[in-house]
């Protein structure tokens, strides 16, 4: 059973598994349980509409009144009631609802209440209007949009545990694939885990309606392996590249109102209303997961978001070309 | 064109149902104390959770002279109730000028609380969590004073002209337990904000 | 009659200009509760149509992915737009306007409680309806007025707060709900007083129809439901332009307050709207049937227990937002517990339904409709009420296909099969038979083929409420199937409207009892006579016209 939704889940129209983001493909325990238990669901009530709706269907079938009946004009025998059969259709679903309610309060405890190991690692992650922000408090790291955790594996669990809060309105953080979604709400901490089982990309987006880019704050997390988990860990602690070719882009940027809402470490840009952009040139999109990150498109975002992503809270920066291609150019180099 | 089914009639037994009146008023109150409970909610959720002062602790006294006046109000106009059944006409001006007496005292200490509230503690709706649910919950159940007051002065008016009658008892009857309402919900706030909350 | 010599008659010629306005006048003046419950309905009817047009424009934007139909700032108004009206301006009057038609016809009134009252809280609503669609108007430019809500129908904060929504659109939004809920109070407070203060000699409590129990219950609930909206609504207009902080994040106030406020209005409230569907069940499927409703006492204990577990609910819509694992499981239990009563209800149809004699009328057809897919709606809200399912589910089109599936899948079909069996009542003609099951099988097309496809998009991590999605998601085939099937429910709806206007004038003449029904409303002309009943009737049992029809074997002896 589980294989044949599994292989369905996988095979949607793009024939992609790295783009399903189907909760009947779990790649994490969270998701795992839950799959676990939306099979049990599944069953119970499958098997409750087929009984009831089989038996809506042969009463309409065996009492419709034919016209041509013997007794078609006279009523037929009324019944008021019965009290064991109505007491029977009362006990039965009662104690299907205690069995499906222990089932899940099993999960629940399970899934909340899991103890935290040793291990784990802890990542902060803050909404915003219409952008994820990820921070790794005990690696002094800083970046946002594309998540990237170590891969856990079953034996030896490294899960990382996610601490989540919201700058201005509600969020909400959903890898169909990983785990069940937890809302970002300000002024409150909420708290869930993911242990992806094999590596690679995962995605989702943002589930709680924040604004006018609601539909566009997407996620992409990357599940690495401990080798290439710790090469990136390594690499983003590294301040912001400083390449004396680009040094005119770099002057946009520091002289224009890119700093105000960015910061790059290790120069004087320290905004942090916008994305973090130290190592945007290592990340595979730009406009929270939802424009391929290429000089074209980051140019063209630079010139005028809107363009993608209409109601963004960047504003148009109204740059010449030679400004315009100057700081690209800088912000391509922040690898 | 057939005629309607002709249902026979049976009028042995008396037929009594409730006053509509009194069923409408009733099933205001229950809507208006639901109202009611979401502001005593968030003023209990919000409780010691102000940002700044100033607290409930370091700014409100307990308003004794005034709930008793208010308090108070419910027995006169359930007198005034009861002189009107017995079609005693002073009486009933009598006792519904006692109650909007009492009443306006009671709105007349709250404003004079908030005056000094505000020019002296400075604390106002804005001012906190506090000041948020505090005027807003006391506010709430002080409209609904001024609202009782126009009407019991409108049936205090009617009395003096000579215009209420005995019959119109269930009226006046169903208008004094919309009295005794607002009564009972200051029970609780007082209980709530004054007592529990400092 | 006694017959007279023929005379003259005398017809006054007034200009037409003038009888147009008699007529006028006579409906916005009347407080007669025939006329302000079509009032209700024919109102909703319109709006059902705008907030239709309303979800077509959205299904044609999300048919294919990254589309640019409509812009994402109009799409957010668009769903917040069709949510709001198809919950207050669409099922909320037109809900009332059968109860008010019905209630006082079902137990042998002449009419409600307070008259006008009753005129007063339709006009009220009405004007919340307008209001809310002025906003349409007030375009940001114009008088800086601010334009259509886009806040969702939830309207959740700090979202809604002036930081976050400068303009006056969610004022629009809370000022049109609030006028519309103080009528919602006032109509509830009238079918509460009616039913326990006027009905005919004979007529106790339990001999009154289930449909009068069930808008009891309904109205009940309406007082503890709405209440929490309205005071929510206070608190949030004080935010927005007095200062205070009721759900002000960064003063220390809580976004979960108001979640909280408004569930324990939003979940009663989907009730308040099922109930009244469950009432026309209750009525249609005995006639049609040509049985007693089956277990009448355990019915009306069944609504009772469903109006009051519906108030311990409210926090399965909050599942993902941090509650502790207690909490979730509370509303876990709770939740599933009200699944007992509801299913009772369905038990007991299916018992109608056994051993009866099965007229496939039109109404019949729609009531049908609605215990498959009141049966299938249910079973989705078992699914979700497992909290965990609920975590990967919760906001997802998942949700949305279980949701309509209740309201357009068995309120709207009970609708529709109360409009069929009810219309000639109410106009003395009947409806066509032959246009009404065209209506009914090109709408269940459609509507199978919006809403059973709508499941799966949400079980592959499709969240509600977006303008567009990614073309790589494998999203787009079912988005395709779901908006298709929004064309066949227009055109079923077009015939149904068709059919009311065009059996107004030609339909046949139904006479007092086309059904050869058992309730009081059928023992007096169609349409009823302004004062309903010549003589006030007295009962002495549930079918004082079964009685009359069968009276060597009346139900009073059953009972």
């Amino acid at each position: 059973m589980r294989q044949i939704w599994s292989g369905l889940a996988t095979q949607t129209p793009s024939g992609v598994s790295g783009s399903s983001t189907s909760i009947f493909a779990p790649a994490g325990t969270p998701a795992h349980s839950i799959f676990g238990l939306s099979m049990l669901v599944l069953g119970i009530t499958g098997a409750i509409f087929l009984v009831v709706g089989g038996l809506l269907f042969y009463v309409l079938l065996r009492y419709r009144h034919r016209a041509g009946d013997a007794d078609a004009l006279q009523e037929p025998p009324q019944i008021y009631g019965s009290n064991q059969i109505e007491l029977s259709w009362t006990v039965i679903p009662i104690l299907i609802v205690v069995m499906l309610f222990l089932a899940t309060a099993r999960i629940i405890l399970a899934t909340q209440d899991a103890p935290k190991p040793a291990s784990a690692l802890d990542v902060t992650v803050i909404g915003h209007q219409f952008w994820w922000e990820f921070r790794y408090p005990k690696l002094g790291i800083v970046t946002a949009n594309e998540l990237h955790i170590p891969v856990s594996d079953p034996k030896h669990p490294t899960p990382t545990y996610l601490s989540m809060t919201s700058a201005d309105t509600d969020h909400s953080f959903w890898i169909p694939r990983l785990a069940g979604k937890m809302d970002l709400i300000p002024n409150r901490v909420n708290t869930m885990w993911i242990d992806p089982e094999s590596p690679g990309l995962y995605l989702g987006q943002c589930a709680q309606y924040c604004g006018t880019q609601h539909a566009l704050m997407l996620l992409r997390v990357y599940a690495d392996t401990p080798a290439q988990f710790a090469a990136w860990v390594a690499h983003q602690q590294q301040p912001g590249v400083a390449d004396s070719s680009v040094a005119e882009g770099q002057s946009v940027f520091q002289h224009t109102a890119c700093i105000s809402c960015h910061t790059v470490a290790g120069t004087v840009a320290t905004g942090t209303f916008g994305p973090d952009l130290t190592h945007v040139a290592s990340r595979d999109t730009i406009a929270s997961g939802s424009v391929p990150l290429t000089p074209a498109n980051l140019r063209a975002f630079v010139d005028n978001p809107a363009q993608f992503k209409p109601g963004a809270l960047m504003p148009a920066m109204h740059l010449n070309d030679r400004d315009l291609d100057a700081v690209t150019a800088y912000l391509l180099t922040l690898k | 064109m057939s005629e309607a089914a002709v249902i026979p009639q049976n009028s042995d037994a008396a037929w009594v149902l409730p006053s509509r009146g009194i069923v409408g008023m009733a099933c205001l109150i229950v809507a208006e104390s639901a109202i009611f409970i979401i502001f005593i909610v968030a003023y209990l959720y919000y409780l010691g959770k102000s940002l700044t002062g100033p607290t409930p602790h370091d700014v409100l006294e307990l308003p004794i002279f005034t709930s008793i006046c208010l308090l108070s109000s419910s027995a006169t106009v359930h007198a005034a109730v009861s002189a009107l059944h017995h079609g005693k006409r002073s009486a009933t001006s009598l006792w519904l000028a006692a109650t909007v007496l009492l009443g306006g005292i009671f709105l007349g200490g709250t404003a004079h609380e908030w005056y000094h509230l505000i020019t002296v503690d400075h604390l106002t709706i804005q001012t906190n969590l506090f000041g948020t649910t505090f005027y807003s919950l006391v506010g709430l159940h002080a409209s609904h004073v001024i609202v009782g007051l126009l009407m019991l002065s409108l049936a205090l008016i009617f009395s003096l002209t000579g215009s209420l009658t005995p019959k119109h008892t269930g009226r006046l009857e169903v208008l004094s337990l919309y009295w005794h309402f607002v009564d009972a919900v200051w029970v609780v706030v007082f209980t709530v904000v004054y007592v529990l909350g400092r | 009659m006694a017959t007279q010599a023929p005379v003259a008659a005398e017809i006054t010629q007034t200009a037409p200009r003038r009888l147009w306005l008699q007529v006028l006048h006579d409906w916005v003046t009347t407080v007669d509760h025939k006329k302000i419950g079509l009032m209700y309905i024919g109102y909703a009817l319109v709006f059902l149509v705008i907030a239709g047009f309303e979800a077509l424009l959205m299904r044609v934007q999300l048919a294919i992915p990254n589309n640019h139909f409509v812009s994402p700032q109009s799409f957010n108004q668009l769903f917040t737009m069709h949510g709001t009206t198809m919950v207050f301006f669409v099922g909320m009057p037109i809900l009332f306007g059968f109860g008010n038609y019905l209630i006082p016809l079902m137990i042998g009134a002449r009419d409600m409680a307070f008259p006008r009252l009753n005129a007063f809280s339709f006009w009220i609503s009405a004007f919340g309806g307008l209001l809310l669609y002025f906003s349409y108007l007030g375009g940001s430019g114009l008088y800086g007025a601010g334009s259509a809500p886009d806040i969702g129908w939830w309207a959740y904060a700090p979202l809604t707060l002036k930081a976050f929504s400068p303009g006056h659109s969610s004022d629009y939004w809370t000022i049109a709900i609030l006028l519309s809920g103080v009528g919602t109070i006032g109509t509830s407070v009238n079918i509460v007083a009616t039913t326990l203060c006027m009905r005919c000699p004979g007529m106790t409590l339990t001999r009154m129809p289930l449909l009068v129990w069930l808008y009891t219950v309904m109205s009940g609930l309406v007082f503890v439901t709405i209440s929490p909206l309205t005071a929510a609504q206070i608190m949030l207009l004080l935010d927005r332009y007095v200062g205070s902080h009721f759900f002000d994040t960064q003063a220390g106030g809580s976004a979960v307050l108001w979640m909280h406020f408004f569930w324990i209005f939003g979940h009663p409230e989907v009730y308040v709207l099922v109930l009244p569907a469950f009432a026309f069940a209750n009525e249609i499927i005995p006639v049609f049937s040509r049985k007693a409703i089956f277990g009448y006492p355990a019915m009306v204990a069944a609504s009772v227990g469903i109006g009051f577990i519906s108030l311990s609910v409210w926090a399965h819509h909050m599942f993902t937002i941090g509650m502790t694992s207690g909490a979730n499981t509370f509303f876990v239990l709770a939740t599933m517990a009200i699944s007992v009563p509801t299913g009772i209800k369905i038990f007991n149809w299916l018992a109608t339904l056994w051993g009866g004699k099965i007229h496939f009328t039109a109404s019949m057809m729609f009531a049908i409709g609605f215990l498959f897919q009141f049966l299938i709606a249910g079973l989705t809200g078992i699914m979700l009420s497992v909290a965990p399912f609920d975590w990967q589910l919760g906001g997802s089109y998942f949700v949305v296909a279980h949701f309509h599936y209740v309201l357009v899948g068995a309120i709207l079909f009970m609708l529709f099969s109360a409009f069929y069996y009810w219309y000639p009542k109410m106009t003395g003609r009947m409806l066509s038979e032959k246009l009404g099951k065209w209506h009914f099988w090109i709408f269940l097309i459609g509507f199978h083929l919006t809403f059973d496809f709508m499941h799966i998009p949400g079980l592959e991590g499709m969240p509600r409420r977006i303008y567009t999605y990614e073309a790589d998601r494998g999203w787009m085939i079912w988005n395709m199937i779901i908006s298709s099937g929004a064309i066949f429910q227009t055109i079923g709806t077009l015939l149904f409207v068709y059919n009311m206007v065009w059996s107004y004038f030609k339909g046949p003449a139904a006479g007092p009892d086309p059904w050869d029904a058992w309730t009081l409303e059928w023992s007096t002309a169609s349409p009823p006579p302004a004062y309903n009943f010549a003589v006030t009737p007295t009962v002495a049992s549930r079918r004082p016209l079964w009685d009359i029809k069968h009276p060597d074997d009346p139900d009073s002896h059953y009972e």
